[in-house]
């Protein structure tokens, strides 16, 4: 109605306006709703990625360049202390290192005697995140890597402390990531000290995971660590993930409330690590 | 002709890369809830400006942009930005006379519509409710936008001089 009252001699009007946006919209609609039954836009959503590359790569460039100039700059001196620490560090690691050799091949052999599957280790890289914020609702975060180096949806992220999150969407040279910590986010985990499962929830705070389905008899108590149970697939298993702080029993609530700290530096971290877990070796594949 | 119009599109298309920088670029956690919608405002500006070759087509196009890198449905923020671009479209005329605080009061409605498109495209995907801070960037966009305006009209207007 309002729209064919102008007359086409008015320079202000747009032709078809009114139409194009209803075909606009109309399009946005279907490819939203492509996008949420299943996953057939992820190729064009890798390609329009590709595309906001070097935007990424142009935001991240000033604190690369700071980082690049306080590691340049820093003296001589510092360089050396920082040197002894680390081969003070790397002795110590090695020497358990040497352990875990062992470890590891008690373990297989115990393993060969119950008849289990042995765990192959885990291939595990490098990569850095970028100083990209992509969603300003949900705690996630941008590494340099992507689907090139094979990285894929559901992998999981480590630190040097602890399980960090995985990969939610893959692109050809960055991918994204959600943070355990995102409220969105469940990881299936077990105490260490008895193996009692639960899941760890998100709860939107950078340093909080809580605990939401453990009955108040359940055995748990501050300072427990929780590591990845492997259950669901996502993680491999036996990486810690946070360090029981608070656990509060109320006689009447079915459920006790417990809080936890995630074990990484989920809002520091620079560097993190992606595991590539080996699939479990089947019966038909040795064959 | 052609090459007259890709030099005066240059200026516009570095200011909607440089939005995107803006918008992607990480900031202090106590501050990031209340960053304005770049992109929507330099849409909103260019449409009232040169509404014949920036509407809903190339708004729409930026919105799917915005939605691979943040990574939310594809289309969402595409059919938040073509129906701001469509609402400035058809008001421009009305939106280049008024008085500065119309003005501010006319952005608002439009990013606060900008806004609830998005949180109604949540709620019906199904994607968690964001808190009361959801709404914070349209008060920073209304109170950037004078300063926005200035700063685009003097792009608008020396790229039209160099032309």
């Amino acid at each position: 109605m309002v729209a064919s009252r102008g007359n086409n001699s008015n320079p202000a009007r747009i032709p078809a306006l009114g139409l194009r946006v209803l075909a606009l919209m109309i399009i946005s609609i279907v490819l939203m709703y492509l996008d949420h039954r299943q996953n057939h836009l992820d190729g064009i959503r890798q390609g329009i990625g590709a595309a906001v590359y070097p935007v990424q790569i142009v935001v991240d460039a000033p604190v690369r360049l700071w980082k690049w100039l306080g590691e340049s700059t820093t003296s001589r001196n510092q360089l050396e202390l920082e040197l002894g620490r680390l081969q003070a560090e790397r002795l110590l690691t090695n020497a358990r290192l040497q352990r875990l050799t062992a470890l590891e091949a008690e373990n297989a052999r115990l393993r060969a005697l119950l008849d289990a599957r042995t765990t192959v280790r885990d291939e595990i890289r490098v990569a850095e995140i970028m100083a990209v914020d992509a969603n300003p609702y949900e705690h996630n975060l941008v590494i340099d890597i992507g689907s090139r180096e094979g990285v894929y949806d559901g992998q999981a992220i480590v630190d040097a402390d602890g399980v960090v999150g995985q990969v939610i969407r893959t692109g050809i040279m960055t991918a994204q990531a959600v943070l355990i910590s995102d409220a969105d986010h469940a990881l299936p985990v077990e105490v260490n000290r008895n193996g009692l499962r639960t899941i760890a929830v998100g709860t939107g705070e950078i340093d909080r995971l809580d605990l939401p389905f453990l009955p108040n008899n359940a055995d748990i108590r501050t300072g427990d660590l929780l590591v990845t149970s492997g259950l669901g697939g996502a993680f491999p298993s036996g990486y810690p993930v946070a360090i029981v702080d608070s656990v509060t029993r109320i006689p009447q609530e079915p459920f006790a409330d417990v809080t936890a700290t995630p074990a990484a530096a989920l809002g520091q971290v620079r560097e993190v690590m992606l595991i590539w877990s080996a699939p479990p070796v089947t019966e038909e594949s040795v064959e | 002709m052609s090459r007259d119009r890709g030099s005066r599109r240059l200026p516009v298309i570095i200011t909607f890369i440089v939005g995107l920088m803006l918008t992607v670029m990480p900031l202090p956690e106590s501050v990031e809830a209340f960053r304005p919608d770049w992109l929507a405002l330099v849409v909103i500006f260019w449409a009232m400006q040169l509404p014949r070759t920036w509407s809903v087509g190339s708004a729409w196009m930026i919105g799917i942009v915005l939605d691979v890198s943040y990574g939310t449905l594809l289309g969402q923020h595409a059919l938040a930005l073509c129906v701001v671009a469509f609402a400035t479209v058809r008001f421009h005329l009305l939106m280049r006379v008024f008085p500065l605080s119309q003005l501010s009061a006319t952005i608002f409605a439009l990013l606060a519509l900008y806004q609830f498109i998005l949180f109604w495209v949540n709620g019906v995907a199904g994607v968690s409710a964001p808190t009361i801070t959801y709404w914070a960037p349209v008060i920073t966009g209304t109170l950037i936008w004078p300063f926005l305006f200035m700063f685009l009209s003097g792009v608008r207007y020396r790229s039209r001089s160099g032309r």
